[in-house]
């Protein structure tokens, strides 16, 4: 069915996600789904928007679930990221991890969450109460070992 | 040689464009390009450190040799999920 990894405008459905991941010897699914918060930082945040070097972004996502695939060989993944303008409550980023047994499947979908923050080439301006800032995260760099260490942490712990 | 230059975020909207056509010497690197680009725009100077670069959609370093016809795309630090 569809494939891993999208960019897209259209809303995200997790359970549709889910839908595409093969679910021969599947014993656990989990889903992480990231929403926009009403505030950051102590800022009343109105709405995001969000923009992708869309080419990048994809090859990022496709570095993340080969990544995860050396980690835990038996995890199917699947990450969505949605972009452009979405209001508080909104997702804007679904991923289902699926394994044969739990532990994996929570470790794996971790993993990809924080990997997605590290290196994926997307970024969101914020509008708030009195104004809009980009929000500036991590320097994109896959090899940077000690990032890759931070977020498997991160799964594992 | 000539290269296409994307820029996104905030140093999107320091150029106001997210694509510029900009001429290089022959022996041009990555790292080449982006001073170019903060000579012409002084403002983007404070991501020298945390900037980090693609060229045509594929990671890659500032010290990388361009080539004629290549996307060179500089991106400020990422806040996706």
């Amino acid at each position: 069915m569809g494939a891993g990894t999208a960019i897209t405008t259209t809303p995200l459905d997790a359970a549709a996600i889910v839908r595409t991941l093969d679910a021969t010897g599947i014993g656990a699914v989990a889903t992480f789904v990231g929403l926009v918060r009403d505030n950051n930082l102590g800022r009343k945040v109105l709405h995001l928007e969000y923009e992708a070097y869309e080419p990048l972004a994809l090859r990022g996502l496709e570095l993340i679930i080969a990544e995860v695939s050396e980690k835990w060989p038996a995890v199917r993944l699947a990450i969505h990221h949605r972009i452009g303008r979405m209001e508080i409550g909104e997702a804007s980023v679904a991923i289902a991890a699926a394994s044969s047994h739990r532990a994996d499947a929570f470790a794996a979908a971790r993993y990809a969450i924080e990997r997605i923050k590290q290196i994926v080439p997307i970024w969101k301006h914020e509008y708030f109460e009195g104004g809009d800032v980009w929000i500036e995260g991590a320097t994109a760099d896959p090899d940077n070992v000690e990032a890759r260490d931070k977020a498997m942490k991160a799964a594992c712990t | 040689m000539h290269v296409t230059v994307r820029l996104f975020a905030r140093l999107r909207d320091i150029a106001g464009a997210g694509e510029l056509q900009r001429e290089v010497p022959g022996g041009a690197t990555v790292s080449t390009v982006w001073s170019a680009l903060m000579a012409e725009f002084p403002e983007m100077s404070p991501y020298e450190k945390s900037i980090s670069c693609a060229v045509n959609a594929d990671y890659s370093r500032f010290t990388a040799t361009v080539a004629d016809g290549d996307e060179i795309a500089f991106l400020p630090p990422v806040s996706g999920g």
